[in-house]
C-alpha cells in the first residue's frame, strides 16, 4: 500500500493534534530561556490570536450566505453591548435560524 | 519604575497553592464549561463518538483548536489529513508559545521535571490567572498547576451534556449550529480586540483568507490568512 493510502482512525487524529498543541505550549517557554525573542516575532505573535480568528469568520460567513452575515453581526453587536457571551452566541444562532426560517 | 518582576520572589511550591489556583481560577470557569459545551455539540454533530470526544477534551485541552481540527476531520484520517491537523492546531495554538514565553522570566528557574508538566496545561484561562498573580509579586508555581487542573477538569466533565444534545438535535442548519465556529470566534474576537492599530493585521488575515477560500480547496484559508495578518501585525506597529 503507497504512503498516501494509508488511512488512520479517530486516535491518531487526537493524538496528532494533542501532540501539536504540547509543542506550542513549551516551545515558547523553551526558546526564551535560550534565545532572545525579538520585537518583531513579538507583535507577529500578539497580532496572530485574532488574525485566526478574523481568517476563520471571514469566509465561513460569505459563504453561508445573508444569513452568515446577519447571524455574525447580531454575534458581535449583542458582545460589543452586553459583554455576555453566551447571550452573543444564542443570540447569533437565533439569528441564523430565523433568517433561514424566513429564506434569506 | 522598577520592574515587577525584578522583586517578585523565586519560584517555589507549596501544598495550600494548588488550591488557591483552583480558587483564582473561579471566575472563568463558567465560560471554560459553555465553551466545552459549545465542542461537545459540534463534536456530535461531526460523528465523532462519546469516548474519543472525552478523550481529545482531556488530551488536547484546547478548545479554539478543537473546533478548528473538527471542520477539517474526516473519518477515517488519510496521511495528507493528519498532516493538515497538526499545522492548523500548531497555528490555531501558536498564542501559546508567547504565553509561555511571558512565563519565563517566573517560572524559568525551576528544574525542567518540575515546570513541564504543568506547562501542558497552558491555556488562555491559565495562562491569565497565572500571569494576575505574579503581578502580585508572589511565586507560588502550585498556583499555576491548580489553575490548569481546575480548568481541565471543567473542561472535560462540561464536554459530556454538550455532546448528548448534540446528538439530539436532528437537523443542526435549521439552529445555526453548522456556523457555530465562526458565531463562537466572533465573540470571542470582542474580548480580544485591543484597539484600532492590531486590527490593521486582522483586516489583511480577513481580506487574504477570504481570497484564499477562494483559491486553495479545504481549510487552509486560516492558516495563509492568520500567517499573512500576523506578518502584516509584526511590521506595521514598526512605524509608529
Amino acid at each position: 500500500m503507497m504512503p498516501n493510502e494509508m488511512q488512520f482512525g479517530p486516535f491518531a487524529g487526537i493524538l496528532v493534534i494533542a501532540l501539536a498543541t504540547y509543542f506550542t505550549r513549551v516551545f515558547g517557554f523553551w526558546a526564551m530561556g535560550h534565545v532572545p525573542m525579538t520585537l518583531r516575532v513579538r507583535r507577529m505573535l500578539e497580532t496572530l490570536p485574532g488574525a485566526i480568528v478574523i481568517a476563520t469568520i471571514v469566509p465561513l460567513m460569505f459563504r453561508a450566505g445573508v444569513p452568515g452575515v446577519i447571524g455574525i453581526a447580531a454575534t458581535l453587536g449583542c458582545m460589543v453591548l452586553r459583554r455576555n457571551e453566551f447571550l452573543a452566541v444564542a443570540l447569533g444562532l437565533a439569528s441564523v435560524s430565523a433568517a433561514r426560517a424566513l429564506g434569506l | 519604575m522598577k520592574n515587577p518582576s525584578d522583586r517578585a520572589q523565586a519560584p517555589y511550591w507549596t501544598l495550600p497553592g494548588l488550591a488557591e489556583g483552583a480558587w483564582r481560577s473561579g471566575a472563568l470557569l463558567p465560560g471554560t464549561a459553555i465553551f466545552s459545551l459549545v465542542f461537545g455539540t459540534v463534536a456530535a454533530q461531526k460523528g465523532l463518538s462519546l469516548a474519543d470526544t472525552i478523550l481529545m477534551n482531556a488530551l488536547v485541552f484546547a478548545g479554539a483548536s478543537q473546533l478548528v481540527a473538527l471542520e477539517a476531520w474526516t473519518n477515517p484520517l488519510s496521511l495528507g489529513t493528519l498532516a493538515s491537523l497538526a499545522l492548523l492546531t500548531a497555528i490555531v495554538n501558536a498564542r501559546f508559545v508567547l504565553m509561555g514565553a511571558a512565563l519565563q522570566p517566573w517560572l524559568g528557574a525551576l528544574p525542567a521535571w518540575q515546570i513541564y508538566p504543568p506547562l501542558l496545561l497552558t491555556t488562555d484561562a491559565t495562562w491569565i490567572v497565572g500571569m494576575r498573580y505574579r503581578a502580585e509579586g508572589k511565586g507560588d508555581a502550585a498556583i499555576y498547576l491548580g489553575a490548569g487542573l481546575a480548568i481541565w477538569a471543567v473542561w472535560v466533565a462540561a464536554v459530556v451534556p454538550g455532546y448528548l444534545l448534540g446528538a439530539f438535535i436532528s437537523d443542526p442548519k435549521r439552529f445555526g449550529i453548522d456556523l457555530m465556529l465562526p458565531i463562537f470566534f466572533a465573540a470571542m474576537l470582542v474580548q480580544i480586540w485591543r484597539g484600532p492599530r492590531r486590527a490593521i493585521g486582522w483586516a489583511v488575515a480577513g481580506v487574504v483568507a477570504l481570497a484564499a477560500a477562494q483559491l486553495v480547496a479545504g481549510w487552509w484559508f486560516i492558516v495563509i490568512g492568520a500567517i499573512a495578518g500576523s506578518i502584516a501585525g509584526g511590521f506595521i506597529d514598526d512605524a509608529e
